[in-house]
This record gives C-alpha cells, sequence and structure tokens, in this order.
C-alpha cells in the first residue's frame, strides 16, 4: 500500500448558499508533487484551510501525514503552507516576520537568513515587508512555508506575480524539495507550470473532484487533437465534414477546426483535404496537454 | 504559550509601535500632572472635568501619584486602541492563518497575546509612573505643596496602590480592546467603537442620568484607577469592571476558537 500524505474522504463544506467543497475523495501518495486545479471558485482553498485547521468541515473526513484534520496540531509542525497568496505584517522587515513565524513554531531562528537567500531575498530581508513588490511577497510566502523543513508543502497559487525568471525558480525549487522526499501540493493557474512538474493532479469543479489520479492517467483520457487552418474560412465547415465522415468529432473555434484523432490520421485527412479542392494553411496533431484536458474536464474556458 | 508571547513580543516591541505608544502616553501624563500643580490656583480647576484638587489634598502621603492615578482613565484609552489593533490586524492583515499554522492551539495564541500585550501595558504603566512622580516632585515648590508624606512608608504604600490599581484598569481596558478586536475583525472599527462608546457616550449618558455611570464599563474602569471616586466605592468598581471584562473575554475567546478563519 502506497504511503499517503493526504487522503480526503468525502469531505464536504456547506454554507448557506451552498456547498463549497462537496464529498470530495482523494489522495496524494508521499513524496510526489500533486497539482490541484479548478476554475475560480471550485472550492480549491477552501479545501486546502480544512486541510489546515482553519475551517472545519461540515461533512466528511481527511488525513494529513495519518492524523485527523480534528487535530491539527497533531501534524502542523511538519506541514508548510502559503494559502490565498502571501500575508505578513506590513511594519515589520521580510526577515522580522520569517522570525516571528519561526519563534511561535519554535524552528531554530538561523533558518531565516538561510531561507531569504533560497527563495531569492538576499540583500532584501532587512527592508520592511509594505515596500516589497508581488513577486517579492510571494517569495517570501514560500519562505514562510518552508520554515519547519516541512514533510508536505501546501502552496496556493505560489507563482502569483513572479516573473519568468521566478516562475522557473520556484519550479526548480519543488522539484528539488520532491525529489528530497517532501510531498508538495500545490493549486496553480499556470497549468503549463502544473504540467511540467506534477504527478498526481486533483481537479474540483464547482466543490466537486471531477479527476484525482496521475497526470499520466488524466491525459490519457483524452484523445489528441488535429488543428486545421484553411485558406478560406468557409472550407473549415468541409474539413469538419471530412472528420465526420471518418467518425472522428470536430468543432470550430476562432477559425481554426480542432478534430479528435490519432496523428496518424492527419496524412488521410491532408489527402482528402486535396482531392475536394481545399488549401490548408495548418494541419498540426497535438497531444493531449492539461490545459485542454482542464477545459475539456471543468468546462471552463475563462 | 512561551512560544506565542516571544512572537508577539517581536512585534510589540517594534519602534515605532513601542515609542509611539510611549510618547502618547508620556504626552498625557505630563499634561495631567503638570496641569494639576500649575492650576492649582485656577478658578476653572486642575483636575479631570474641572474638578478643584487642593494642596490639602496633594500635601497627603497620597499626593505624589494623584497625577498618575488621574491619567489611569487615558493610558487605559492608550491601551484599549493598541490592544484592538494588535488584535482585529491579524484579521485585515490576514496574518491569523499564519499564526494558526504554526501554532493551531488557538486559546493558546490568544493567551500568548494577551500575556504579551499585558507586559507592553506594564512597562509603559511603570514609565508613566515614573515620569508623573517625577514631575510631581519638580512642580510641588512652585505649587507649594509639601512633600514630606511623599515618601514615607504611608506614601509609598499609596505609591503601590496606585500603580496596582493604574495597572489593573489599563489591562482590563486592553482586554476590553482586545474582545472589540476579536469581535469586529478590523482595527478602525473596534478602535472607534471602543473610544466613542468610552469618551463619549457613555458621558452622554451619565448627562443624562447620572445613575448610568454607575453601570458604564469605561466609567468602572477610570475609577478603579483613581482607587474609587467621590460617586462610586473601590470596590463597586471593581467587581462590576472585573465581570464585565470576564463576560466580554469568555464570549470573544469562545467565538475565537468556534469561528473559521476565512479570511
Amino acid at each position: 500500500m502506497t504511503a499517503l500524505a493526504i487522503s480526503v474522504k468525502d469531505l464536504s463544506k456547506k454554507y448557506e448558499s451552498g456547498f463549497a467543497v462537496s464529498h470530495a475523495n482523494f489522495e496524494v501518495p508521499l513524496g510526489t508533487i500533486c497539482g490541484f486545479v479548478g476554475p475560480n471558485g471550485a472550492g480549491k482553498t477552501t479545501t486546502i484551510r480544512m486541510l489546515l485547521g482553519l475551517i472545519t468541515p461540515t461533512g466528511g473526513t481527511a488525513q494529513v501525514l495519518g492524523e485527523s484534520i480534528t487535530h491539527p496540531e497533531k501534524y502542523l509542525s511538519r506541514v508548510g503552507a502559503m494559502i490565498e497568496g502571501p500575508a505578513f505584517y506590513p511594519a515589520l522587515s521580510g526577515e522580522e516576520n520569517l522570525k516571528v513565524l519561526a519563534t511561535l513554531g519554535g524552528y531554530p531562528i538561523e533558518r531565516v537568513a538561510k531561507l531569504i537567500e533560497t527563495v531569492g531575498l538576499a540583500g532584501r530581508g532587512g527592508s520592511k515587508y509594505k515596500t516589497y513588490s508581488l513577486g517579492m511577497k510571494q517569495r517570501l510566502g514560500i519562505a514562510a512555508a518552508l520554515l519547519p523543513e516541512p514533510q508536505v508543502l501546501v502552496l496556493d497559487e505560489p507563482t502569483n506575480g513572479l516573473d519568468p525568471e521566478g516562475i522557473q525558480e520556484v519550479r526548480d525549487l519543488l522539484k528539488k524539495l520532491a525529489s528530497g522526499g517532501t510531498t508538495v501540493f500545490v493549486s496553480s493557474h499556470l497549468l503549463s507550470e502544473l504540467e511540467l512538474i506534477s504527478e498526481y493532479i486533483v481537479m474540483l469543479r464547482k466543490g466537486e473532484v471531477v479527476f484525482a489520479g496521475s497526470m499520466q492517467d488524466l491525459l490519457m483520457q483524452q484523445q489528441p487533437v488535429i488543428l486545421v487552418k484553411t485558406e478560406s474560412p468557409t472550407d473549415l465547415n468541409k474539413i469538419v465534414e471530412i472528420a465526420h465522415a471518418d467518425g472522428h468529432r470536430a468543432t470550430i473555434r476562432s477559425e481554426v477546426a480542432h478534430i479528435e484523432g490519432p496523428a496518424e490520421w492527419a496524412g488521410t485527412l491532408n489527402k482528402k483535404a486535396f482531392e475536394a479542392g481545399i488549401l490548408l494553411t495548418q494541419l498540426s496533431p497535438q497531444l493531449p496537454n492539461l490545459e485542454e484536458t482542464f477545459f475539456e474536464m471543468t468546462g471552463d474556458r475563462s | 504559550m512561551i512560544r506565542v508571547i516571544f512572537a508577539e513580543w517581536r512585534k510589540l516591541r517594534r519602534p515605532t509601535l513601542f515609542f509611539g505608544t510611549l510618547g502618547a502616553a508620556l504626552f498625557f501624563t505630563g499634561l495631567t500632572t503638570t496641569f494639576l500643580y500649575l492650576m492649582i490656583d485656577s478658578e476653572q480647576g486642575n483636575s479631570d472635568r474641572g474638578r478643584r484638587v487642593g494642596r490639602e489634598v496633594l500635601n497627603l502621603a497620597g499626593g505624589s501619584v494623584y497625577g498618575f492615578a488621574s491619567v489611569g482613565g487615558l493610558l487605559g484609552i492608550i491601551a484599549l486602541c493598541v490592544f484592538a489593533a494588535q488584535t482585529s490586524q491579524e484579521y485585515t492583515y490576514g496574518t491569523l492563518r499564519n499564526l494558526l499554522v504554526r501554532q493551531p492551539g488557538r486559546l493558546r495564541i490568544l493567551m500568548g497575546k494577551l500575556f504579551a500585550m499585558k507586559l507592553f501595558a506594564l512597562i509603559l504603566v511603570l514609565i508613566t509612573a515614573i515620569v508623573s512622580v517625577s514631575l510631581s516632585v519638580a512642580l510641588s515648590d512652585r505649587a507649594k505643596v509639601t512633600t514630606d508624606l511623599w515618601f514615607t512608608s504611608d506614601g509609598f504604600h499609596e505609591i503601590g496602590k496606585t500603580f496596582l490599581n493604574v495597572t489593573i484598569s489599563v489591562i482590563y481596558f486592553g482586554i476590553v480592546g482586545m474582545i472589540l478586536g476579536l469581535l469586529l475583525r478590523s482595527p478602525i472599527s473596534a478602535i472607534s467603537i471602543g473610544v466613542l462608546w468610552i469618551l463619549i457616550i457613555e458621558n452622554l449618558l451619565g448627562a443624562v442620568k447620572p445613575v448610568f455611570l454607575d453601570w458604564m464599563p469605561g466609567n468602572q474602569l477610570t475609577t478603579i484607577a483613581q482607587g474609587g471616586s467621590a460617586d462610586i466605592s473601590y470596590s463597586h468598581a471593581l467587581t462590576l469592571g472585573t465581570s464585565y471584562v470576564i463576560v466580554g473575554a469568555i464570549v470573544a475567546a469562545f467565538l475565537f476558537v468556534r469561528r473559521d478563519v476565512a479570511n
């Protein structure tokens, strides 16, 4: 049996307005990077808050590192978290903010300087938090989450406000942590980033888990797609007809035909289009990716 | 809990907060004590609400701390503001979630914060007491007040008693601020409602019907600092004030422990 970092069974949170999270079930194995995705308002942050003991579930159970979330004091010393963006005292320096948390958690104060350097804030640790840019605040939030040298790291949108270089640094850091045995549970809107680093994915839609499992299993559920553009946009309808005639699903979006089918069928399509007198300006088979799969499964194109 | 106290102290010792609060406290202490002596012969009075405090009172063993006792209510309001801001800003900054992830024991967080803030208030009261007594000594000659009894054993007893009363009052005011901070979760609301109630609403109600003042929380806490007044006995103020603080603290603590942290 695989050891689990997080195990969620029928977890629910109901408000007067309805379910924020409804009967969620998923598991995250130890030592993996698990992406947590869903449209805005899908219930990601509510789930994270329940896992951290900040809000009480109205139904179901969950365990973190084998301990029930009804007793967060049993596991939180081994968990690092940044929830809904960084939150610190504006009048204190970044370093002093971390020292407050290190003191509270009983961690060595010397760890603060090292973490400041790890997240790329060396030289700015003494500046007041209110003078930080969004990217620097985000880095400090990650440093705070790393304070306990966590076994489980929960990060909610860690790359918000970071420049491409910063995003790559965070990606490398998370990979390094995972290779050292840390379980990383990370929510992000940057699906391409998650696809690069995640082995597991939990996908939420309107408070319900629509997929939980390995990234490979998720992508295998989706058909490869062939993208087709024609010289004359009116010819796209004919392309769709050709696809339907061969038993492939096809739709037109933004003057591009999206045809579900294996890459090999692209040659057949090219031949049939030529025979029908249609000039193709683009014919590109694409493997399923997380972004497309996400849109398919959540119905969210916002 | 000791870790919570030290963590909170890191925030409280910030120079802007520490010296800013101390500056405000010393300003009011200086003003009250100076007026008490320099306006001793004024027809308009030399104490709070235009009362006249003559040499026959200041010559007594407790004369050295009369000014300090008079400023107790104002020190309390300063403590109310600091305690309310330090508590409610955890909600507005969103830092409460960080604290609770690092220390999930919510009552422990609350007690640790309270203890650290009590320590802050104690330092504040101690420094203002020293300044007020020193000012009283310095101004006594000019006001023709005799200090012969001030530093006798009775005088020291009075100093100790007043220091204790002012400390109790200031800490109670602070706890009221903390309660408001926890209930309202906004520094502006907590401070404005607290200060408005104590400085304006209670006085308005008292002006309409003076007997109301016997039951108003702010008035009880100010009376504790003064060691009792002509209208309210010390024991009445202490009993009622303590009851208000305990009931408020229980309600606020219950809500803090049970409420979801959603910001």
